[in-house]
């Protein structure tokens, strides 16, 4: 495994293994008086799509990115279809669920739309769903949120918002075949307990590109769960910003990208305040040609967030040639009177050496890559805390070792 | 009785753009029971043998046969050599992160025995197994071979020797790094399998040193890419007074390293 871990400039560490062919691991810790993760944006955050230039792939934020491949998503050329996507919300009692207008105040509350795509779909959408949460509810079953694509281009907006002292968990699923973009806000009231499962489950040809927005309250608790399959361009954007100190956020992810798709994490948590925690971990398997998997983890301590504790990793595990991996974690810190701060990114191969391994032993060669990936799973989805959630992945993950090994 | 003839093997392995033969030539019945040391300089293609029999992809056979009780090995993969039967104790055991030594072990004992052996008389095989080997109990939740110290990799090679009980152990330079303590312990384990008598052991080897915890029937001495001089356990006493300068004339392979230790 490559290990890139609180160095301050690291390439390629091929420390006791080769590191596969097409993979970057590059990490950056830096004590900069300006902030070096504001600056790499070429534009300042905005809600209107008109201040973002329309990217021509060399720009920091899209260079890893296929433009060709977002169907006039960044560039205003893809319209809207009626019934492009179907969303339902199933909720337990207590909570509420509207559709509402482009001007209702409690939209972009948890943080503006920080690119092209983002500020379109900001730009175009037509309702906005908002799920509320009233303070001091504890939900015991899970807000179900389906996302289905029937084909179309479609922009949304949902906004989840739980007030003080409430507990939910929710789940939103994305199946079918879309072009979407999108904007998710989660806002938490003091004390709130979220927990939010997003899972991309599209069909092959899918293109779906979102901003989360996480404005996580005093004391609240926020756990982000990202689930990556298919598509065939995925490029989530999670972000979160703290309202209060005392406040945790979780991010973690897992994605298992396949020949041609592109899978596209970009994380930032902006410790705001002080004495807030956060925690990034994204795993992801790759298997066949021109699979690509780029993840971004932006961790930015500012001056006046004294007692921050963070910590943010990515691995990913190569399964076959042809595959890349691109990977970026960039720690930034203004203050030194922190608890704790440190990123880890590596990136390792399933290699001959290991195969010729396990099958001296008997092992078949696809039950062995199975154990292989099931391993590397298996730590990461027991932290999810949902279970049948964690069910599924790990039947899915099976479903995708059968399907192209 | 399980038989392991190797007949006239010639192998060769790519090397910078050319292609280079390794092996000239190797004829050697191992028999269960039986102890074989083949000892040899480096270079000599002793390790090659050893993975040459269990089929790694890095080296092709171009000419004669190996067979199991008659049946072609050459023919088989990887897996199933090891399911008819051979086992291979590597010098350097590869690391599989994300894989408990608990998991690896129940798979390939599934593997090898043709069933899932039953949990409850497994556990307790392990255990008392790695307890033979010195092993703390902590050693099955650790990934395979992930920051295994030198003596633990071959310790945990020992152990697969014991739980999968092979018809023929090709045992490759597994004294090679290890302290004396080390090596009496994975000797000691390599000696419980023998004295079952079901297995056929191939303990490749470049120095005399283990040799003094197992008593091998035969010697045999590699150089050049095949056995030129075979003998019983005193051959092992010449080489360790004389080295292999004797053989070295053969074939002008490396034979700067010492055989003693």
């Amino acid at each position: 495994m490559a290990e890139a871990q609180n160095s301050p400039t690291s390439g390629i560490a091929p420390a006791g293994g080769r590191p596969p062919v097409g993979s970057t691991t590059a990490g950056q810790i830096a004590v900069a008086a300006e902030s070096t993760v504001a600056t790499r944006m070429s534009a300042p955050p905005s809600f209107d799509v008109a201040d973002f230039p329309v990217p021509h792939g060399r720009e920091e934020e899209w260079r890893f990115t296929p433009l060709e491949r977002l169907r006039g998503l960044h560039d205003g050329t893809a319209v809207a279809t009626g019934e492009g996507v179907k969303v339902a919300v199933e909720a337990p009692e207590g909570v509420l669920v509207e559709l509402v207008d482009r001007d209702d105040a409690r939209l972009g509350r948890a943080g503006a739309p920080v690119d092209r795509v983002a500020a379109q779909a900001y730009s175009a959408f037509e309702k906005a769903g908002v799920v509320t949460v009233p303070k001091e509810t504890v939900l015991t079953e899970p807000i179900r949120i389906t996302v289905h694509g029937e084909g179309g281009v479609s922009y949304g907006h949902q906004v989840v918002e739980l007030g003080a002292f409430a507990e939910a968990v929710v789940v939103i699923d994305h199946t079918g075949d879309a072009v979407l973009a999108a904007n998710v806000d989660y806002v938490l009231g003091d004390g709130a307990k979220l927990t939010v499962v997003s899972v991309q489950d599209w069909d092959d040809k899918a293109v779906h590109v979102a901003q989360h927005n996480a404005l996580v309250g005093r004391d609240a608790t926020f756990k982000s769960v990202v689930v990556t399959f298919g598509g065939d361009l995925v490029r989530l954007h999670p972000r979160v910003t703290y309202a209060g100190p005392g406040a945790e956020a979780e991010l973690f992810g897992l994605y298992f990208t396949d020949a041609g798709q592109h899978q596209e994490h970009r994380l930032l948590v902006d410790h705001n305040v002080p004495h807030c925690k956060s925690n990034v971990v994204y795993k992801g398997a790759l298997q066949g040609e021109a699979a690509h998997a780029v993840w971004i983890g932006d961790v930015l301590i500012e001056a006046k967030a004294e007692g921050t504790d963070t910590y943010e990793m990515n691995r990913n595990l190569v399964l076959t040639d042809g595959a890349r991996v691109d990977s970026v974690p960039n720690l930034e810190i203004e203050t030194g009177e922190i608890v704790g701060a440190g990123h880890a990114s590596a990136t390792g191969r399933f290699d001959d050496e290991q195969l010729f391994y396990l099958m001296a032993r008997g092992i078949p060669a696809d039950e062995a890559r199975r154990l292989v990936v099931r391993g590397f799973f298996a730590e990461l989805v027991q932290q999810i805390g949902v279970d049948d959630i964690e069910e599924r992945l790990l039947a899915r993950i099976e479903t995708e070792l059968k399907a192209t090994v | 009785m399980a038989t392991l003839e190797i007949r006239d093997l010639h192998v060769t392995v790519e090397a910078d753009n050319a292609t280079k033969e390794i092996l000239k030539g190797v004829d050697l019945t191992v028999k269960q029971g039986e102890t074989h040391a083949i000892m040899g300089p480096n270079g000599s293609g002793k390790s090659t043998l050893a993975y040459s029999l269990a089929g790694h992809p890095k080296y092709t056979v171009t000419g004669g046969t190996v067979t199991l009780d008659g049946e072609d090995v050459l023919e088989m993969s990887v897996d199933e050599r090891a399911r008819a039967g051979l086992f291979l104790a590597m010098q350097y055991p590869v690391e599989v992160p994300g894989v408990s030594v608990s998991n690896f072990l129940r798979t390939s004992a599934t593997a090898v025995r043709g069933e899932a052996p039953k949990l409850r008389t497994w556990v307790k095989e392990v255990k008392e197994a790695m307890e033979r080997l010195n092993m703390d109990a902590s050693f099955a939740e650790r990934n395979v071979n992930e920051g295994f110290s030198g003596g633990e990799k071959k310790r945990h090679e020992i152990l697969q020797l014991e739980l999968l009980r092979p018809k023929v152990a090709i045992l490759d330079e597994t004294d090679s790094g290890l302290d004396v303590d080390a090596l009496r312990i994975v000797s000691e384990g390599v000696n419980r399998v023998r004295e079952t008598g079901e297995v056929g052991t191939l303990l490749i080897t470049h120095y005399t040193r283990i040799l003094r915890y197992i008593k091998p029937d035969f010697v045999h001495v590699f150089s050049g890419g095949r056995i030129v001089e075979s003998g019983g356990a005193e051959l092992a006493d010449k080489l360790e007074n004389e080295g292999y300068e004797a053989y070295a004339k053969l074939d002008g392979a490396d034979t700067k390293g010492g055989v003693s230790a």
